[in-house]
């Protein structure tokens, strides 16, 4: 099936109007394209979070597929559990075999934190199912508090910016590597202002034979500080600064998607959020040359991994 | 709204079963600034579509053919990712109140 915009505005929408997420609010972008890539019917689990708390205020819903919350940590657990059931009623003769497909929303509250070794667990077990992180690097529902996505630097209530502290401290922690180590058959990290990019990973996501994660980042304009109509561009421009590279881990192949292997300096990128203000504009650029130093590092890292399996690809 | 329900009546585990329920939700009442598209301009690309937060576009036969401005809650991203700069965003004041959207 091919990806063409027109065709799929033929589909029935199956998130609808009307939920409280902030308006400019990447999240419901990534949840439109993600619903409207798939082919089978979905099961969805949500995480706590923006998403979860905005779309489903009792006793109202704007989803119109099946969707199921438990609690903060456990959406990859409760998924699993929905998917062994349909397994389990399948072979029991209780239930027609149908396609179905098995879909968790989280935040990076929920899958980098929270929920990690929920993840982890079910993706050691193979489950079949996609995990979409829904990465708005921190914990916006609550107010803005830094979590392990955060980048370095970044202001949030609880990493203020002032005389003493330029903001976060720590270097976030690189999950979709995590995840490409537990060698799942599909891994990617995409970006929401890149509908075709997302979308082809989602199709390759469902036709995984095994579990299959996408790290989606979701700009956030309250928690990083910019104008509500300027989403779509502060995604672009981390992505292209390489802040948030787009690449896929499709059976242990790395691969970079979505093209564009020049790099813009992060700069940019961090001068379009003003949660990086202080350390943008106050003269002292240590901040964002050591920013700067560590992408350089990880994307040198990524292309190195691209290149071996290139090259044992073409070996084999 | 709908009845207040004691937590007596309202049902184990808290479903929700009114698929898109919150399309009664008005959200449109958030809005300071309205997209205002120029057809003539428009290639039906459906890029405003499918970045679209609120699903606020109105498809025709895959051609676009309006607003819903009940839900838009006029962030502005459709008027920013239009190839042919087609949809304008203008001040809310700016447009005659109309009756579907006064009764917020």
């Amino acid at each position: 099936m091919t990806l063409k915009l027109r065709e799929l505005t033929e589909k029935t929408e199956q998130f609808g109007s009307g939920h409280a997420l902030c308006a400019g609010c990447a999240e419901p972008v990534a949840v439109r394209q993600v619903l409207a890539a798939l082919v089978n019917p979905p099961v969805v689990a949500l995480a706590t979070g923006c998403l979860e708390v905005a779309t489903t205020r009792f006793p109202d819903t704007t989803w119109k597929v099946p969707v199921i919350h438990s609690a903060f940590e456990n959406a990859a657990t409760t998924i699993s559990g929905v998917e062994a059931a349909y397994k389990a009623l399948v072979r029991k003769g209780r239930m027609e075999p149908r396609p179905l497909t098995f879909l968790v929303f989280g935040g990076d509250g929920a899958t980098y934190d929270i929920g990690f070794q929920w993840l982890s667990g079910a993706l050691e077990r193979g489950h079949k199912f996609i995990y979409v992180c829904l990465n708005n690097e921190g914990y916006m529902n609550t107010g803005i508090q830094r979590s392990s996505a955060t980048l370095l630097g970044a202001w949030t209530t609880t990493t203020p910016a002032g005389d003493v502290r330029p903001g976060k401290l720590q270097w976030h922690k690189d999950m979709t590597r995590i995840i490409a180590a537990h060698n799942i058959p599909y891994v990617a990290q995409a970006a929401v202002h890149n509908w075709k990019d997302l979308m082809t990973k989602v199709r390759k996501a469902e036709a995984a034979d095994g579990p299959a994660f996408i790290n989606v980042i979701t700009p956030c304009d309250r928690g990083w500080r910019f104008d509500t109509d300027k989403t779509m561009e502060v995604s672009r421009l981390m992505v292209e600064s390489g802040l948030w590279p787009l690449y896929e881990v499709e059976n242990g192949v790395w691969r970079m998607t979505g093209g564009g292997q020049k790099r813009r300096p992060v700069i940019d990128a961090l001068k379009s959020q003003k949660r990086f203000s202080h350390i943008t504009t106050n003269g002292d650029e240590s901040v964002v040359a050591e920013i700067q130093r560590r992408v350089d590092a990880e994307w040198e890292s990524l292309q190195q991994l691209c290149e071996m399996s290139a090259r044992a690809e073409s070996e084999s | 709204m709908p009845d207040e329900q004691a937590w007596r009546e309202i049902a184990i585990g808290g479903t929700e079963i009114n698929p898109g329920s919150t399309e009664r939700v008005n959200t449109g009442a958030w809005r300071s600034e309205m997209p205002i598209i120029d057809f003539s301009r428009c290639t039906h690309c459906m890029i405003c579509w499918v970045d679209c937060p609120d699903a606020c576009f109105e498809i025709s036969d895959t051609r676009l053919a309006g607003i819903d401005l009940d839900h838009c809650k006029g962030c502005g991203i459709c008027a920013a990712v239009c190839p042919t700069h087609c949809i304008t965003m203008v001040p809310e004041s700016s447009v005659p109140v109309k009756s579907s959207e006064s009764g917020a």
